[in-house]
């Protein structure tokens, strides 16, 4: 069994919680204690039933509201795969939760709302999609009970969204008429739509396939620590901790460590009582080489034949997180896996209006814009394009005077 | 040629591993917390993963509420002894006595609550600026809205307004001096995920998890242990039944479920069949709808 990680964007109206409410309690995933405190809740819907959509509301301000603010993480299993939903506020000034919540997911599930079709909400959303280089998408053609479950109306919109998902570059597109509210097509096949004949949403996400990690050759991997006992019978021992972020590691690979440039071979690979021959992506293991290189946390080691971009100017998208603007005189700290340097942004290139996907010329970034941007960085990164490499093409930027997290990265090119 | 065969316990296991290395690769003086509990010997066994041969590098902290069950303090000794790590103990009978908290009273008088203080104190007194805890967001709604790395001012407070954006699988650690991060490795594990991974790994737990007789009373529709730490009266009727705990606790918050489950796989098809989330058996989250975002905020775990 493997896990499938799916976000869900959609707005205030389009019904997200009350599909994901839908997902988890026709799974049988809501628990006697959750359904009691939910039935015992104010808040039912206008027939008196109960209001699916209060189970994704987490904190205090979300109830009082209705809405969801921040992002939140639900869990479910059927027989044939364990589910992660990140479930995401989709209103323009959330933004930067809907990134946060794309970029660990594999697959988004993008509502339209049947009465409205594709609007302004919907190319913003599914933009999101294609700049985070989500694999999977499933356009779900909501409230089709209040169109009288009707064919044509869900064939004109499917055709206007088949534009949009070209124009973005959206590859693996799915569409599924539902009704979350009456249960449509979510678990079970609907009756009330004896002309789509497609799957429900739940089986498409049961046998959708999970390639969450990326598996191509780009053998990578951060140091993340030094692991050194130096107690008297392992006196020499210097393993090296991280995750492999892509590819494998076989014994005796040649392998190169940056940003030193070293080379050298893998002398053993080691998971706790385990000595496997191979670490592939995805697993937190410890690397010995043969040679005694000097590398420590925020070096990466990566198959020599193979090398990654190594750059101190980097053009990327970046999605802006922080209430206080952009500021291009000051320099922030990037953190990309185990590595973290200075930078600046030295220019910005465009923002991208994500209502209409029109670039416009910029020289202000604020908090949920989008655009692109050249970075200068103190240290040279060793990095792929996210598109070939998720995990290694991708960086965050902390405001050195709050801490905070105050933007997402894409890297899109080295500048030469 | 290996065969690559990864699956979901591994996969969550491979995630926590790395989280637990950001810990100790971005901290100066973390520290795990450990409860004697099911998920805080989750962790225990995959720091050992992510660290050995190396040691720790970080000490385990018992918050201990003085009101413990007898069989999760014998089993906290006999783990430190075979793991060889350090033990750290914030005992809340210190913080009673120093006058820094005041006991509770009347019938559903606990000590949970007064753990905070000790947690914050020890938290100050020995200068930790992460700590590691083996929450889950599937327990509770305002967990499922906690980042994996959440930061606590230096009250210990937790400003769900106010949390980071925390990105693809990086974590940022920086913080102010005062200013602590809880950092929680198996956030994306489900309780039934927790104990597959015990099952699979073979990891021993207090014998209280499992069925045994015990002397208990009913207290708001839920099987208490009886024990000197609970404020009984005539009213309360000592019944001997076959229980077991689901979650681990102070003996005056956690209780007991009826079951005959003496093997791991009972518990799972016990848990896989329940119709209860393990928090239902916690008095402390039925004060309000919002018990735990509240507790939370005040800087508990």
């Amino acid at each position: 069994m493997n896990i499938l990680k799916f976000f869900t964007a959609g707005s205030v109206d389009d019904g997200k919680s009350t599909l994901i409410g839908r997902l988890l309690y026709d799974t049988d995933s809501i628990l006697a204690d959750q359904l009691e405190a939910l039935q015992s809740s104010n808040r039912k819907n206008d027939d008196g039933t109960i209001d699916l959509a209060i189970l994704t509301d987490g904190l205090r301000a979300e109830r009082e509201q209705g809405i969801t603010i921040d992002v939140a993480y639900k869990y479910f299993q059927t027989e044939k795969r364990k589910f992660i939903i990140a479930d995401t506020p989709g209103h323009i000034q959330y933004t930067r939760n809907m990134v946060t919540g794309a970029s660990t997911a594999n697959l988004a599930i993008i509502l339209i709302d049947a009465r409205n079709g594709v609007v302004e909400q919907t190319i913003r959303h599914s933009y999101i999609v294609s700049l985070l280089g989500i694999k999977h998408v499933v356009v779900c053609i909501n409230k089709m009970d209040m169109v009288d479950y009707s064919e044509t109306v869900y064939s004109a919109i499917i055709e206007k969204y088949k534009v949009l998902a070209q124009q973005l570059k959206l590859a693996d597109v799915t569409y599924i008429p539902v009704s979350a509210l009456k249960g449509d097509n979510i678990v079970q096949n609907s009756g009330n739509m004896d002309w789509y004949e497609g799957e429900s949403l739940l089986h498409f996400l049961e046998k959708v396939d999970t390639d969450n990690l990326d598996k191509s050759q780009l053998a990578r991997m951060p140091v993340q620590w030094v692991i050194r006992p130096q107690t008297e019978e392992l006196h020499d021992y210097r393993g090296y901790a991280g995750r492999v972020l892509s590819g494998t590691f076989n014994l005796n690979d040649k392998v190169t460590v940056l940003p030193s440039g070293a080379s050298s071979t893998v002398e053993k690979i080691e998971f706790f009582d385990q000595t496997p021959d191979a670490a592939h992506a995805g697993q937190s293991v410890i690397i010995h080489l043969k040679d005694d290189v000097d590398i420590s946390r925020g070096d990466t080691i990566v198959n020599a034949s193979a090398l990654p971009q190594e750059s101190k100017l980097i053009e990327a998208d970046l999605c802006w997180m922080d209430g206080r603007a952009l500021d291009t005189s000051i320099m922030y700290n990037i953190q990309h896996n185990s590595k973290i340097t200075r930078c600046k942004i030295s220019e910005i290139l465009h923002k991208v209006d994500i209502n209409t996907l029109e670039k416009h010329a910029a020289d202000e970034f604020k908090l949920n814009d989008i655009g692109r941007v050249i970075i200068k960085t103190a240290d040279a990164l060793a990095f792929d394009l996210y598109d070939d490499n998720r995990a290694n093409g991708s960086a965050i930027l902390v405001d050195t005077r709050t801490n905070l997290t105050v933007g997402a990265l894409m890297f899109r090119a080295a500048v030469e | 040629m290996s065969t690559y065969n990864f699956d979901y316990l591994d996969e969550l296991e491979a995630e926590a591993i790395h989280i637990l290395r950001e810990v100790a690769g971005q901290f100066e003086k973390p520290a795990l917390l450990f409860s004697g509990g099911k998920d805080s010997i989750t962790l225990v066994r995959l720091a050992e993963k992510a660290f050995r041969p190396g040691k720790f590098p970080f000490p385990l902290v018992h918050i201990d509420t003085g009101h413990n069950f007898e069989e999760t303090i014998t089993y906290r000794d006999q783990m430190v002894e075979r793991i060889g790590e350090k033990l750290i103990i914030g005992s809340v009978q210190e913080s009673i006595d120093q006058g820094k908290v005041v006991e509770q009273t009347g019938k559903n008088a606990s000590r949970n609550a007064l753990q905070t203080v000790t947690l914050l104190d020890t938290i100050a007194k020995y200068q930790f600026d992460a700590c590691i805890g083996g929450a889950r967001r599937d327990e509770e709604k305002a967990r499922a809205k906690e980042r994996i790395f959440s930061v606590r001012d230096e009250f210990g407070q937790w400003d769900p307004k106010r949390q980071r954006p925390e990105l693809w699988n990086i974590y940022n650690g920086k913080i102010h001096k005062g200013e602590n991060i809880r950092v929680f490795p198996i956030s994306n594990w489900t309780e039934l995920d927790v104990w597959n991974y015990i099952r699979r790994e073979k990891i021993d737990l207090p014998s209280i998890y499992f069925s045994h007789e015990r002397d208990c009373i009913t207290r708001n529709g839920q099987l208490m242990a009886a024990s000197p730490f609970l404020n009984m009266d005539g009213e309360d009727v000592v019944e001997r039944k076959q229980v077991r705990f689901r979650t681990v606790g102070d003996m005056s918050c956690t209780a007991a479920v009826e079951s005959d489950a003496t093997l791991i796989d009972d518990i799972i098809a016990e848990i896989s069949a329940s119709k209860i989330s393990e928090r239902g058996a916690r008095m402390d989250d039925k004060v309000s709808e919002a018990a735990m975002e509240d507790r939370k905020k005040g800087g508990y775990f």
